[in-house]
């Protein structure tokens, strides 16, 4: 399978260790990502928090790049750029004027479409029984808190994904995996995001508070599906033990690190080892 | 040529403000056919229709013209005034001149114009007017009721007591209804069984009511005043008549954990059995998706067990016909299914709440049974989970109503009301408890209800936050629930043990099949729709077919049995005539012209066109042709539109006279 890959901003910085753990795991599922030529910022919070007509003009660039290439499938991993490129291609849609005025300001084309996935629907592309079939060491003593966060399942009328309030995605994927997913309360709270910055008691709390549930639910690890949240509970994890007087010792799993591991690729090639609160891992 | 009188009508200014009546009177005078025009301030008022009925017989008029409102509002007035002046009541037309003028228009001058338009249309339509008489149909005095819940049984016992018989069709293996299953009612906290019971009894022994319990109704034909009901009684697997109600049966079925339909999946049941003690009847049914003998032809320890025999495995459904000459549609409600699956898109389940997935987070009919003496803790109140008794105890309301982004619009009325009851209930058997309520607003309009609320409020110490709830999570066997306070402007978080959502209320499963079924409308939630919000409350569009309780809207208890009266004095009223009349404009067929396609009969909404024969005397046939049955026809005129060699025509509004009506604009 060859997919359009959207790597967003976190995956070539902070979260490298995730398009690691990409690269590795889906190569080792016959996936190929092909990288958008010359890609630029979603436009995160920043740009919606400023300027809508910016914050639709700056995913409809990558969405016409990603025509340019001849891409109709495109792989955005951040539930944040895979939100905002949804919702500036149903902007369009919804409006052929706005689709013309934003081509203009973009000096290209804007096609209807490529579909926006993001890494649970390409595992969902894949599909489960496939995935079962290629597992090597099932993670038969892992007990995860699936960790959905707040942009992969919501707005729910922007990326119509999964159930917004009680979703069940990742859980099906874990369970392939030969995990046992823990039920859990936290699953789309906020993890505090890109607080992590500005107000970082905020984000002790909020990620804290989801460490603790997760804990108190019997899970020895968290899965996610977002570099965002993967930093705030990951490096931040220290940080919240200690604000909230608890103590933590959840490793915290890229869904992709979690079919990697199953599908038998060491913890160095999927970049797990470079993660803050490292284990062993089951391997 | 004709003779017209033309009756303009000022309606005080509602007309006279904005269309010169003496302009209008003066042109219309002028038109060939026109024997006479005046005008009146009132013209429905006493003096007014004097001056119609004086000038029908000082000028010889064989057609009226009154211009004023809609023949909605005094249609009946002016045609029983042209009647009395000996003038049939159908030579008469109206001209609408307020809601289709006065009323829509500022310009006085074009506002005239557009009036005198109008009348000059009614007055070429009036020409071609032909004499009619209205329809006179038998009246079979019985009336069939569906629904045996409180609004029913009080319909059923109304009529029953007016001397007619009444045919009571419930679905349940019981009547009783939702109300059956409450605790106490509010606002005086009288238990809602040891009041309805008695009902109940009197329906079930009364000698003129007939009940079919288990039993739905299948479909209907016919019309007001001679319907004919099929209703399938569903297997039982019990011959009733045999049956002594000793219970038996029940004790010895060893499939005892099946979720009680009655107690809303609180308490278990077994495979045979009778939905609560005091049910009417008192004979059980046998669940045919979990008896084993049924399923697999195992067990059979109740048929052993019967000494009258009663039990018969072979049993089927069954069809039975029944002639009623009036419906009252009291099917009831039932809640919005909260969890994730919904059956429109537009609702969204409210998967935040954890219903379905908390067994602690139940809905308020559920509450019910739990704290209900004859629910299945008895009356004590034990939360689902591990059967602790509650310390804290979270309400929330509008679940489902009042939400136009995740819900329903409406507002479902009496959630406010049963909430408040909710804490009261619960504070009187949990005295250290607390009850908090997430309300949107207080709605507790009606006698002695807001003070039912402050009494919850200010005696019994309910914790009322004006907010929402936005999700609940279980920690530690507690539910947390995260609101907001918006009074306070601040987030609240409480660790409750059990949690109660006031669901919307919505209409039964199968409403709107049986609307079908009824020629009866229904609105967009799927409850059903009288003629009338305010001046027919009770009555629908099909005529002979009336509605009351909750199936016409969310309503309480008290609302539901005045309406159910209120249906039973309209089917009275129907039965009241020895024959009953109906309007005359309705379609017929010209049967020499008419080809037999059948078209009209496919597209007739009513089922009102039949296909027919034309015999000579000797027997032989000469022609199919397609024949209009006057008592069902509604004269839509569906036929008219259709028919392609032009045969089907309806009085009052025959083509003649809608062309003469367009030429007169042309």
């Amino acid at each position: 399978m060859n997919l359009g890959y959207y790597p967003g901003c976190a995956l070539h910085g902070s979260s490298n260790d995730y398009e690691q753990s990409l690269r590795a795991c889906l190569g080792a599922l016959d996936v190929t990502l092909a990288e958008i030529d010359d890609w630029i910022c979603c436009g995160a919070t920043s740009a919606h928090s400023l300027n809508h007509k910016l914050a639709i003009a700056l995913p409809a660039r990558n969405l016409a790049l990603a025509g340019r290439q001849g891409l109709d499938e495109m792989f955005a991993p951040c539930p944040m750029c895979s939100m905002q490129l949804l919702r500036a291609g149903q902007a369009m849609a919804a409006d052929a004027r706005l689709r013309e005025e934003i081509s203009s300001m973009v000096e290209a084309e804007v096609p209807n479409g490529p579909r926006v996935l993001n890494l649970i629907q390409v595992f969902q592309r894949i599909g489960l029984d496939k995935l079962k079939a290629a597992v090597k060491t099932p993670l038969k003593d892992l007990k995860p808190a699936c960790y959905y966060g707040c942009l992969l399942v919501r707005p729910p009328t922007v990326v119509d994904f999964d159930d917004a309030e009680q979703p069940q995605s990742m859980e099906a994927i874990a369970t392939a995996l030969g995990a046992k997913p823990v039920e859990w309360g936290s699953r789309t709270e906020c993890c505090g995001a890109g607080m992590t910055m500005a107000k970082t008691e905020t984000v002790l709390e909020l990620s804290g508070r989801i460490l603790a549930n997760a804990a108190s639910h019997g899970a020895n690890c968290l899965v996610v599906a977002c570099p965002m949240c993967h930093v705030n509970l990951d490096m931040k994890q220290a940080e919240a033990a200690e604000f909230l007087r608890a103590k933590f010792d959840l490793p915290v799993y890229y869904l992709s690190d979690l079919v990697g591991m199953a599908l038998g690729l060491s913890a160095t090639k999927l970049g797990v080892d470079r993660h803050f609160v490292v284990v062993g891992g089951p391997n | 040529m004709s003779r017209i009188g033309v009756f303009v009508c000022w309606c005080g200014e509602n007309i006279a403000r904005t269309v010169d009546v003496q302009q209008v009177v003066d042109s219309i005078a002028a038109v060939p056919g026109v024997r006479c025009a005046g005008h009146y301030k009132y013209m429905c008022s006493d003096p007014g229709q004097a001056m119609i009925r004086e000038k029908i017989a000082a000028e010889k008029l064989d057609g009226v013209v009154v211009a004023s409102c809609s023949p909605h509002m005094h249609l009946k007035t002016f045609r029983r005034a042209v009647n009395a002046a000996g003038l049939n009541p159908y030579l008469l037309e109206m001209a609408n001149i307020r809601e289709h003028c006065s009323w829509v228009h500022h310009d006085r001058e074009q506002a005239t114009a557009k009036a005198l338009d109008l009348i000059r249309l009614s007055v070429a339509k009036v020409r071609f007017d032909r004499k009619l008489d209205p329809i006179r149909v038998p009246v079979t005095r019985r009336a069939l009721v569906i629904g045996g819940g409180v609004a029913g049984i009080q319909a059923a016992l109304d009529i029953a007591d007016s001397g007619y018989e009444v045919v009571l069709v419930e679905r349940e293996p019981s009547i009783g209804g939702k109300m059956a299953g409450l605790s106490e009612t509010f606002p005086t906290l009288d238990c809602s069984q040891c009041i309805l019971t008695p009902r109940m009894v009197e329906a079930g022994q009364h000698p003129r009511i007939r009940l079919y319990t288990y039993s739905e109704v299948e479909s209907v034909d016919g019309f007001i005043g001679n319907f004919k009901a099929t209703i399938r009684q569903k297997a039982r697997y019990v011959d009733m008549t045999k049956c002594t109600g000793c219970g038996e049966c029940a004790k010895v079925c060893p499939l005892k954990r099946n979720l009680s339909e009655f107690d809303y999946g609180m308490g278990m049941r077994p495979a045979i059995y009778t939905p609560f003690p005091q049910a009417v009847p008192a004979r059980p049914v046998i669940d045919k998706k979990t008896c084993a003998k049924i399923i697999r032809n195992g067990c059979g320890l109740c048929e052993k067990k019967c000494a009258p025999g009663a039990i018969d495995f072979k049993d089927t459904d069954r069809m039975v016909e029944e002639q009623v000459g009036a419906i009252v549609v009291a099917t009831g409600y039932q809640l919005y299914s909260i969890g994730r699956r919904q059956d429109s898109d537009k609702l969204r389940g409210y998967g935040e709440y954890g219903y379905g997935k908390y067994k602690d987070v139940i809905d308020s009919l559920q509450f019910e049974r739990l704290v209900s003496a004859s629910g299945p803790t008895n009356g004590e109140l034990k939360r689902p989970s591990d059967g602790k008794i509650p310390q804290k105890v979270v309400f929330i309301s509008c679940v489902g109503s009042r939400d136009n982004a995740k819900g329903l619009q409406y507002c479902s009325k009496i959630c406010c009301m049963y909430t408040a009851k909710h804490t009261m209930l619960y504070k009187h058997k949990v005295h250290s408890g607390e009850a908090h309520v997430f309300y949107m607003d207080i709605r507790a309009g009606g006698k002695g209800y807001e003070e039912f609320v402050r009494r919850a409020i200010e005696q019994d110490g309910a914790k009322y936050y004006r907010g929402r709830v936005s999700k609940i999570t279980e920690e530690g066997g507690k539910l947390i629930v995260r609101g907001a306070d918006t009074l306070a402007g601040i987030p609240v978080t409480i660790e409750a043990d059990l949690v109660v959502l006031a669901a919307a209320m919505r209409p039964s499963d199968g409403a709107a099949e049986l609307a079908q079924k009824l020629n009866v409308g229904y609105d967009e939630n799927g409850f059903l729709s009288e003629s009338h919000p305010k001046l027919r409350p009770v009555e629908t569009n099909a005529a002979g077919v009336f509605v009351c309780g909750a199936c016409q809207a969310p309503k309480d208890i008290p609302e539901s049995v005045a309406q159910a009266s209120a249906a039973a004095a309209k089917v009275a009223v129907t039965f009241a005539a020895s024959e009953l009349t109906r309007e005359p404009e309705i379609a017929h067929i010209n049967e020499q012209t008419c080809a037999a396609c059948f078209a009209c009969v496919h597209t007739c909404p009513y089922h009102a066109v039949e296909k027919a024969e034309i015999r000579a005397r000797s027997g032989a046939l000469i022609k199919h042709t397609a024949r209009v049955n006057p008592g069902l026809c509604m004269g839509c005129g569906t036929c008219v539109a259709v028919c392609p060699s032009k045969s089907a025509d309806i009085e009052g509004f025959s083509e003649e006279e809608i062309y003469s009506m367009v030429e007169a604009l042309a």
